[in-house]
């Protein structure tokens, strides 16, 4: 009996190498799982019943493309397409092994923090289906969480696998800007995109790290790793030296049993050895949002313009060709991908885009340089990963500022382009409360090593109490 | 900072998005709050301070110029709404039934 709530990628890995079980029997334990509990949780989109491969099976957000399955990005503008290529990170998978156990749900356009932005209905969240998974990848976080799967690779781009990631009590990281591809993966933000790994424990996640790094001739943005990624094995903070920002305190809107959890967190780290001291990230806090959503949207305008009903999706038909783009982008795109197209246009257009897009970019540099100063005087960077926990479906939907003020904390490494790490802290009202690690560039084997030796002092327990 | 409609519909124009009428009612209003949050960054004097377009060092990463092997004819054409031959088709840009 495979017991998938409890199963890490490691610990599917030793059975299969010590044959006990095929991939193939993991695969079907998956997809059984996910019989049993999707109808619950909504994690899935679409499952895939054929296991091809020898390995450890793995989640795919809906985001990236697999060839001869459908992939939508959460979006009725791309229902029925099937994609004729892999992505890079899928073909990657599949290289190492991996069968897909299925396609995850998403915010549509991977834009939002809920997954209550999907065209194809929200996920839940394992720990209490009343709430939210968080977002985007809400559905690779919730699968992993409620045992659906082993582990599972989001994307990011202002938050969208840190954030999921604290909301169901996963590890999840976002990688250095430059070292994961994103050919074949739906484009939101272009300068921002990044596709990570989602696991229960920080080895895995280093783990699925290695495999999916590294440069891809077809995406010019990647580099080569400066260094191969390590697997954590010291249970020790002995020299780290961990910054706080002062701001943290004063954030408005951060729930007290967050910040309990923080404490306790930082504390832990202390005793593990670490070095804490106070870093100071002022425009961060106070310009990170504003900055993130002049530029994303306008990223997103730019990326969205291709879903014209010409080459692929529904077509909505129209006597002339621009009634049928008009019509067939009304028709396709929900209401937070058009917001983001409006306002990403909006700040493009002429007489506006000095002030709006030309002096995001210009903030962009502000809080570049006051991470490099922040990371000057300490080896790590640590917050909240969010200020809630998963709040109640519905809670939310209807006021879109109150969805983006989720990623206050996870948005300026993001811009900045730095890696971060969720890992769970503990719990509040019986939900998961994440911590994020921020490191330097290509800081990814230090955020590993600490993260594995807090995951060892904390002892969180992954699996949802309701399921244990 | 307010955004009256008729400038959402210029927009939606631009962005060749048909909103309706109650579309364009909302995001009017959904956009002025945006905006009002958004415009922070006019606060800071940033005269001095280049822009960054991406965060990687990285300047005119080049290719090798010779061909490879691409998606073949009907890859490319298998998802599209309406082919003809080995093209896209759509409906007329040009002609008597295509306004300015």
């Amino acid at each position: 009996m495979i017991d998938t709530l409890r199963l890490t990628a490691e610990g599917a890995l030793a059975l299969i190498e010590s044959r006990e079980v095929t991939s193939a029997e993991l695969h079907a334990a998956y997809v059984a799982a996910a019989g049993a509990r999707d109808e619950e949780l909504h994690a899935y989109l679409r499952l895939v019943d054929a296991a091809e491969g020898t390995g450890v099976p793995i989640a795919l957000k809906d985001v990236i493309s697999t060839k001869g399955v459908e992939t939508t990005a959460g979006s009725k503008i791309l229902a029925g397409y099937v994609p004729v290529f892999d992505a890079t990170v899928a073909a990657r998978c599949k290289a190492a092994g991996m069968p897909i156990i299925g396609k995850t749900n998403t915010d549509e356009f991977a834009m939002g923090s809920s997954t209550e932005n999907s065209a194809y209905g929200p996920s839940f969240n394992p720990w209490d289906p009343t709430r939210v998974p968080g977002g985007s990848g809400g559905g690779t976080a919730a699968a992993v969480s409620g045992g659906l799967a082993p582990w599972g690779l989001g994307s990011d781009t202002g938050g969208s696998i840190k954030q999921p990631s604290a909301l169901c009590g996963n590890v999840g990281l976002r990688p250095t800007y430059g070292t994961v591809s994103r050919f074949g993966v739906v484009a939101f933000a272009s300068s921002l995109d990044q596709v990570g790994p989602v696991a229960k424990t920080v080895r895995d996640v280093a783990l699925l790290y290695s495999i999916i790094a590294g440069r891809d001739e077809n995406d010019s943005t990647t580099v080569e790793l400066p260094e191969i990624v390590e697997l954590p094995t010291a249970e020790t903070l002995a020299g780290v030296r961990i910054g706080i920002p002062k701001q943290v305190w004063d954030l408005a809107g951060i729930e007290p049993g967050v910040r309990a959890s923080f404490e306790t967190a930082i504390e832990t780290a202390r005793s593990l050895g670490a070095e804490i001291g106070e870093c100071d990230l002022p425009l961060s806090f106070d310009y990170g949002m504003a900055c993130y959503y002049l530029i994303a949207p306008a990223e997103a305008s730019s990326n969205l313009a291709r879903f014209d009903g010409v080459r692929y999706g529904p077509r909505v038909d129209a006597p002339t060709y621009r009634e049928m783009v008009e019509q067939t982008r009304d028709a396709g795109f929900g209401d937070e991908p058009k917001r983001r197209i409006m306002l990403g246009t909006y700040a493009l257009s002429a007489g506006y885009y000095d002030a709006f897009y030309g002096q995001a970019q210009r903030v962009r540099t502000l809080l570049m340089r006051e991470h490099r100063a922040a990371l000057d005087a300490f080896d790590l960077i640590a917050t909240p990963t969010s200020p809630t926990v998963a709040f109640p479906v519905g809670e939310r939907a209807a006021d879109p500022l109150a969805m983006y003020a989720c990623d206050v904390m996870t948005i300026p490494s993001c811009l900045a382009g730095l890696p971060g790490l969720n890992i769970p802290s503990g719990l509040s009202e019986g939900l998961p409360v994440g911590l994020q690690l921020i490191g330097p560039q290509f800081g990814e084997n230090a955020l590993f090593r600490a993260g594995y030796a807090l995951e060892c002092a904390i002892g969180f327990d992954t699996v949802p109490e309701r399921l244990r | 900072m307010a955004i009256d409609r008729e400038t959402v519909l210029h927009v939606a124009r631009l962005a060749r998005l048909d909103l309706t009428a109650a579309e364009a009612d909302r995001l009017t209003l959904e956009l002025g709050a945006i905006l009002e949050a958004v415009s922070k960054v006019a606060e800071l004097d940033l005269t001095d301070v280049p822009p960054t377009s991406h965060p990687l060092d990285l300047v005119n990463v080049w290719a090798d110029d010779e061909p490879r092997p691409s998606l073949a004819l009907d890859e490319a054409l298998a998802n599209a709404p309406a082919r003809e031959g080995d093209l896209f088709r759509v409906p007329p840009t040009h002609g008597p039934e295509v306004s300015a």
